[in-house]
């Protein structure tokens, strides 16, 4: 049943959640740290193992697709209830920190990428 | 029309349903007639929204009472649900594997944000620890801006300002993704995790990474979302000890 799908990706979610926020009051943070890559993390790990098992239907798997398949519209709305207008009352200092932080970011990327790749095809002997 | 009232503010989830599903129809239809897909329907709508937000101040289109759901949907309950859900996709394998690169660009993603918000605050005239700090923060994500500056003593105006920053930063990572994504080697899940490490608004990173290619979604997703804990826990202790060696209050 679809339902059993859905039920599994709440409890994923809620789970994941709570870790979360468990580690931001180890660490003396407010909120939730890391929270929905627990939950992704579960989530992949524990459908693994029932497919794996014959206990994950493909019909159970067609409650988590449709969530899954809403996220573009989800974000659509997400982008609707933005405060853009901040974004530019926030004057020059605003824009320009944080159009330079995500610059550097982007420029950043082919630098990891290679970095990682590396160090993961010679699987790293030396550790 | 007092008829119609009830029937929106009782039903404003199933209204916003609606109301991005025409969003998504017309964008889709547009990036169809427009160079035949060449500009991704997902980030035509996802412009739309921006456009659409402006509309309104706090919440976007969300401050008009005929659209308060939108707030329901687009909120961070329906947003981190349906990420999640996008894990289904994903390769658990290919997450071990980039597991160091992830985590060193989680690292470097903070500081160098961190950095470079502090530098722009300096050359437009911020010279105390706190202000510089609470910007610097900012530039990182528009949650990490105000719980640095609210822990560390930052005046209002400036937090409002980092706020701003952190804002600009997911909207530019929002349209710039695709347009950059080729350049900068954006095409694989290793790169989309080492991307969503060093940007780190999980909503730019989930909403650029959507209109770039919806494969690499769950493996932005996945660094991205330490990140803001990561930023919380840095700025106003570390960081802000740092800089007060440079610069004495």
């Amino acid at each position: 049943m679809k339902i059993y799908g859905v039920a599994l990706l709440c409890a994923c979610f809620l789970a994941g959640k709570s870790i979360g926020h468990l580690l931001g009051e180890l660490l003396g943070i407010p909120g939730d740290i890391g929270g929905v890559g627990f939950a992704m993390l579960l989530l992949m790990g524990i459908s693994a193992y029932l497919r794996k098992r014959g206990r994950f239907s493909a019909e159970s798997e067609t409650g988590i697709t449709f969530w899954s398949a809403m996220y573009i519209p989800i974000i659509v709305a997400m982008a609707a209830t933005l405060n853009v207008k901040a974004a530019f009352s926030g004057g020059w200092t605003a824009l320009l920190a944080g159009a330079a932080a995500t610059l550097a970011g982007f420029l950043l990327v082919p630098v990891l990428t290679r970095l990682g790749a590396k160090g993961d095809s010679h699987d790293n002997p030396e550790h | 029309m007092d008829w119609l009232d009830p029937v929106i503010g009782k039903n404003g989830l199933i209204l916003a349903f609606l109301v991005v599903g025409l969003i998504l129809l017309f964008s889709y239809a547009v990036s169809h007639f427009l160079g035949r897909g060449r500009i991704p329907g997902a980030a035509l709508a996802i412009i739309m929204g921006l456009a659409l937000a402006f509309t309104g101040s706090e919440k976007g289109i969300a401050d008009h009472p005929l659209f308060a759901g939108m707030a329901v949907l687009g909120g961070s309950m329906f947003r981190d649900f349906s990420v999640v859900a996008t894990a289904m996709g994903a390769n658990l394998e290919t997450i071990r594997k980039t597991g160091r690169a992830g985590f060193l660009s989680l690292l470097i993603g903070v500081c160098i944000s961190f950095i470079v918000g502090v530098l722009v605050a300096w050359a437009l005239g911020y010279t105390d620890a706190v202000s510089l700090t609470t910007i610097g923060a900012g530039a990182c994500t528009y949650i990490v801006g105000p719980v640095t500056g609210s822990a560390i003593g930052a005046t209002s105006e400036v937090i409002a300002i980092s706020v701003a920053a952190g804002v600009v930063k997911t909207l530019v990572t929002t349209i710039g993704t695709p347009l950059i994504a080729r350049r900068i080697g954006l095409t694989s899940p290793h790169a989309a995790m080492v991307f969503g490490g060093l940007i780190g608004t999980t909503s730019g990173v989930v909403a650029g990474l959507a209109a770039t290619d919806a494969k690499l979604v769950p493996y932005g997703a996945m660094t991205a979302t330490f990140y803001t804990g990561l930023g919380c826990l840095l700025c106003p202790s570390i960081f802000y000890v740092l800089l007060r060696i440079f610069i004495p209050a």
